[in-house]
């Protein structure tokens, strides 16, 4: 056990260093693309004002965004801001980053953990059931379900959720996290629940029809593997096969893949939060960007960094945990 | 020995062909046994010997009944005087028949040994478990470790291990023992000489044709999916003479201790096998007839063999001299 300790500090160590200059990475990509956005703040600022203003209003307000200084100064500056812990001001919100996007967190990762677990056992599941009536009509019913689900573009399943689901049948909320006109405060947790349960769906459909084929090609494989064939021919029968060996052997590339999926999930949930209204970092990163909100932006971005590479760290201590010869290997 | 009340198993005009598809949809039928002949008697261990390519594994997959889903199965195989039925098979399957598989990888690679041995059965069999672990030599600490972490020759001795933990009345052992050292192979093969003395049988698949003469009653010769001779092992010692069949004689000739003589060409792949017997384009004796019908199976000398020649008197043939 001690074994798997030392390993699991030498991962996260150097899981550390490279999350690190990861971060950096990032936050210089993303603020070179914003510079080169043809978006300009002040002006998007001014539409949604809806009201005409002076010159000299308009230099305060550009000041006030920091259009008007380089963008290697500014980038200095914020990064500076930065490594003293502060990630700035939101110029949209006019709010401290920090305190949107811990608000928001809790709301995304209510509606990412749920589309997760979702994803990953019904993913898992009929993974199963695929591989072990393989070329039976079940398995080519749910592989054609899931290859039509992979190519079927989120935003649009969202919709047609929402249209079915919301609009005709009215069985779930058009939208938002919580009832409008109830006070936060008021807000139970079975209306948060049941303004969570469609865009979890929606979330879920996306990522779930891969981790599905993936499970179906790797218990198709363990299946026509001579550990198999040995096992049958020592009389085990069909599900025994499944749970003494299946289950054991595809596991391992399931959790990887989930664990994997942490990005594919972000970069869904913004899709998701927009489709639904659902107030959570997805939605305030594509508002940020929308409005040029550099701080706002920069930060969400570096937030969903951590949490990726926080993924793939879980991956990869999974891996020595269940997987004897990577401990073997690696100790 | 040849005691029909004591025979265990029977194997008549055995026929294993794959469906194979190839260019798209044109059907093919690939055979890769052809009417095969075997009986093994309680009590004796017989060696099926031929080179790689002739279908070896794949008997002892047609007796287990696990082979692949594009085979087509024809002909007769009887366990204890009743029809081997696929439902019989799933039966017996781990408990009257068991498998020594050829290498590791007919073990799970993330499963530890002891639960391998054990299986899935219950009640575990622990105490002779610990037994088989004796007798083969192995670390006490082998249930504990995974399959990776084996040596080869342990690997070996677990997959012998994991047959002789049941009580199978029919072995089948599919190439046992490459990987041993010499003194674990002979207590392998002493372990299947004591199930056969208890009234059990072996079969022991192998290519190692000096093993199966030394440990073997009876040898069944081997080739392009078909047995072309089963002979009493001792005929093996008694020189080429006694042996019956053209390429059993040819084998015998070949081995280093025999004169070394290679014959020419090579044994004829599944999808292109001779309409008449298999070895006749190789055969130095071969007649129209062995080119044109395959040969019945003929008991000749206390053994069994599928030639013409003992259609005949010798020297009323036709001979063709080949190349």
């Amino acid at each position: 056990m001690s074994e798997l300790l030392k390993r699991s500090v030498r991962i996260f160590f150097t899981y550390g260093i490279r999350t690190l200059s990861l971060l950096f990475a990032v936050s210089v990509v993303s603020f070179v693309l914003i510079s080169a956005s043809p978006i300009n703040p002040v002006q998007q600022y001014l539409i949604g004002l809806g009201t005409a203003v002076s010159p000299q209003q308009r230099a305060e307000l550009e000041d006030y965004w920091g259009v008007n200084e380089p963008p290697v100064q500014r980038y200095f500056g914020w990064l500076s801001e930065v490594l003293h812990g502060n990630l700035g001001e939101s110029a949209l919100y006019r709010r401290p980053v920090a305190e949107i996007i811990s608000e928001r967190f809790w709301n995304s990762f209510a509606l990412m953990l749920c589309a997760w677990l979702l994803s990953g056992v019904m993913g898992f599941g009929l993974g199963c059931i695929m591989g072990m009536y393989q070329d039976r009509w079940a398995d080519k019913i749910l592989k054609k379900c899931c290859y039509i689900l992979s190519a079927v573009p989120t935003f649009w399943l969202g919709l047609v959720l929402l249209l079915v689901c919301s609009v005709w049948l009215k069985w779930f909320p058009i939208g938002f996290s919580a009832p409008i006109g109830v006070r936060s405060e008021d807000v139970t947790l079975g209306q948060r629940i049941y303004h969570l349960i469609l865009p979890a769906f929606t979330l879920s459909l996306m990522s779930f029809s891969n981790i599905a084929l993936h499970t179906r090609q790797k218990l198709s494989d363990v299946l026509s593997s001579e550990y198999v064939l040995f096992a049958r021919a020592r009389g085990e029968g069909k599900w025994t096969i499944l749970r003494r060996h299946g289950l054991r052997n595809i596991l391992f590339p399931a959790l990887t893949l989930q664990f994997a999926s942490f990005a594919e999930l972000f970069g869904g949930s913004v899709i998701a939060e927009n489709v639904f209204s659902y107030p959570g970092l997805g939605s305030a990163v594509s508002a940020a960007g929308l409005n040029g909100d550099v701080a706002l932006l920069l930060g969400i971005t570096l937030f969903s960094a951590v949490f990726v590479s926080f993924g793939n760290m879980a991956a990869n201590i999974l891996y020595g945990i269940i997987d004897p010869q990577i401990r073997e290997v690696e100790a | 020995m040849e005691q029909k009340d004591t025979t265990l198993l029977e194997i008549h005009d055995l026929s294993v062909s794959f469906r194979m598809y190839e260019h798209g949809l044109k059907q093919t039928d690939l055979q890769v046994i052809s009417e095969l002949h075997l009986t093994v008697s309680r009590g004796e261990i017989v060696a099926v010997a031929g080179s790689s390519g002739s279908g070896k594994s794949l008997l002892a997959s047609a007796i287990l009944g696990i082979l692949p889903e594009n085979a087509t199965v024809r002909g007769h195989i009887h366990y204890q005087g009743e029809e081997l039925t696929a439902a019989r098979q799933e039966q017996l399957r781990g408990t009257e028949i068991a498998l020594v598989p050829q290498s590791v990888s007919f073990l799970d690679p993330l499963m530890k040994i002891g639960a391998q041995l054990d299986g899935h059965r219950r009640p575990r069999q622990t105490e002779k478990r610990k037994n088989l672990l004796r007798r083969f030599g192995l670390p006490e600490k082998t249930p504990q470790l995974y399959p990776f972490q084996l040596s080869g020759g342990m690997a070996r001795r677990v997959l012998v291990s994991t047959a002789l933990i049941t009580d199978a009345q029919l072995l089948i052992a599919d190439e046992p023992t490459p990987g041993m050292s010499l003194e674990q192979a002979l207590e392998a093969l002493r372990l299947f000489r004591e199930m056969a003395d208890e009234g059990k049988a072996v079969i022991l698949i192998t290519h190692d044709i000096d093993l199966a003469i030394a440990f073997a009653d009876r040898v069944a010769v081997f080739y392009a999916g078909t047995t072309v001779e089963t002979a009493p092992a001792s005929d093996f010692q008694n020189g080429s003479k006694a042996l019956r069949h053209p390429y059993t004689k040819a084998l015998w000739n070949a081995l280093p201790q025999n004169g070394f003589q290679p014959i020419e060409g090579f044994q004829p792949y599944a999808g292109a096998l001779p309409n008449g017997c298999l070895f006749a384009p190789r055969c130095p004796y071969k007649t129209r007839q062995c080119m044109e019908n395959n040969p019945p199976i003929r008991e000749v000398r206390g053994g069994e063999v599928r030639c013409w020649q003992f259609e005949h008197p010798c020297d009323e043939r036709e001979v063709y001299h080949g190349t």
